[in-house]
């Protein structure tokens, strides 16, 4: 019964020697199993639902980050879209800026076109005949049009001012020039129809007109623009 | 003192040699060994209570690694072996608890 004295005094009976081989025995899986845990992959050795279970974490987290794949590959769509749109836009608004520009007078415009030069040594072409010919120039689809270095646009006057005419408050003498952008060979008819420019500029005394079409005219007199005081954009 | 001696030459023979071990242990080597840690721990609580015995402890330390890896397997086959495995190292570990606390009170009386 008295074990302790037994261990204690080495002496070696057949119970030390099998206690002895078990704790070597011990020892021995103690260091096999530490080791194999540290050395060997996991997968070999784990059970069935173990493997089961570690299959299903991996699937639900390919499942997660297939989500959140797809919630960035839409995020970057809707973005490269928006990006798309904004130039779209842009674009769009800097072709109608330069419409409007051509249109009010701010932007110099180049194109097919023509000159029509009257020439009117005794001061016998009035600003109606002018006018006329603007007007005409107009119907005959003139999208720029300059008269002696000044731009005409939709608001522009024409006033008789001793010899000459004022054109928006700049006194013109003759010879007028006109420099029109448009169709050259519609224009050019145009000023030509009976009763038409030509046609008046012709029975005054003395005034005589050339109608001078060019594949290329510039019009590049421009206008200040001002802006409405009262008038604001309104929806209808 | 033999039982130091012999685990510090197990440990020294289980690292030189490297064995692997066969795949169709490993689920059971580790609740093997746990196993037979408790009936160590169990063997130094009854030395110092003086009621040490060569035979019940040969006996309880292969019994018990015995056990507890057949319980592992049977789990195994059942197909509970992962709770069954968890279950006999909480049981275990329990006891090997109460041995230390035991072998404390007797070291440090307290």
């Amino acid at each position: 019964m008295s074990g302790a004295p037994d261990l204690v005094r080495l002496r070696p009976t057949r119970g030390t020697v099998l206690i002895g081989i078990l704790a070597g025995v011990l020892g021995f899986a103690l260091a096999v199993q530490v080791r194999s845990q540290q050395e060997t992959d996991v997968f070999p050795a784990a059970r069935q639902e173990d493997l089961v279970r570690i299959l299903d974490d991996l699937s639900a987290r390919e499942d997660r980050l297939r989500l959140e794949i797809d919630e960035l590959e839409r995020t970057r769509d809707r973005l490269s879209g928006d990006v798309g749109q904004e130039s779209v836009a842009l674009d769009e608004a800097r072709r109608r800026a330069e419409m409007l520009g051509i249109l009010a007078g701010t932007l110099p415009a180049a194109g097919p076109g023509l000159r029509l030069t009257i020439e009117d040594p005794a001061g016998t072409v009035t600003a109606e005949v002018l006018l006329d010919a603007i007007q005409e120039l107009r119907d005959a689809g003139a999208e720029a049009m300059m008269l002696n270095g000044v731009r005409i646009v939709a608001s522009s006057h024409l006033v008789r001012e001793g010899r000459g005419v004022a054109l928006d408050g700049t006194t013109l003498t003759a010879p007028y020039r006109f420099t029109v952008v448009g169709e050259s060979q519609t224009l050019a008819e145009a000023m030509g129809i009976p009763g038409g420019v030509v046609d008046v500029v012709a029975s005054l005394a003395d005034a005589r007109v050339v109608v001078d079409p060019r594949p290329r005219v510039v019009v590049d007199a421009l206008r200040q623009l001002r802006p409405p005081v009262y008038a604001r954009p309104s929806e209808r | 003192m033999i039982p130091a001696v012999a685990l510090a030459i197990g440990v020294a023979l289980g690292l030189l040699v490297q064995p692997s071990v066969p795949i169709a242990l490993q689920p059971y080597l580790p609740i093997a060994v746990v196993a037979a840690l408790d009936a160590v721990f169990g063997g130094v609580r009854a030395m110092l209570d003086g009621i040490f015995d060569d035979r019940v402890f040969v006996v309880s330390f292969v019994s018990n690694a015995v056990v507890a890896a057949v319980m592992v397997f049977v789990g195994d086959q059942l197909g509970v072996g992962g709770q069954l495995s968890t279950a006999v190292i909480v049981v275990l570990g329990i006891r090997i608890f109460q041995n230390l606390a035991a072998i404390r009170r007797h070291l440090f009386r307290a």
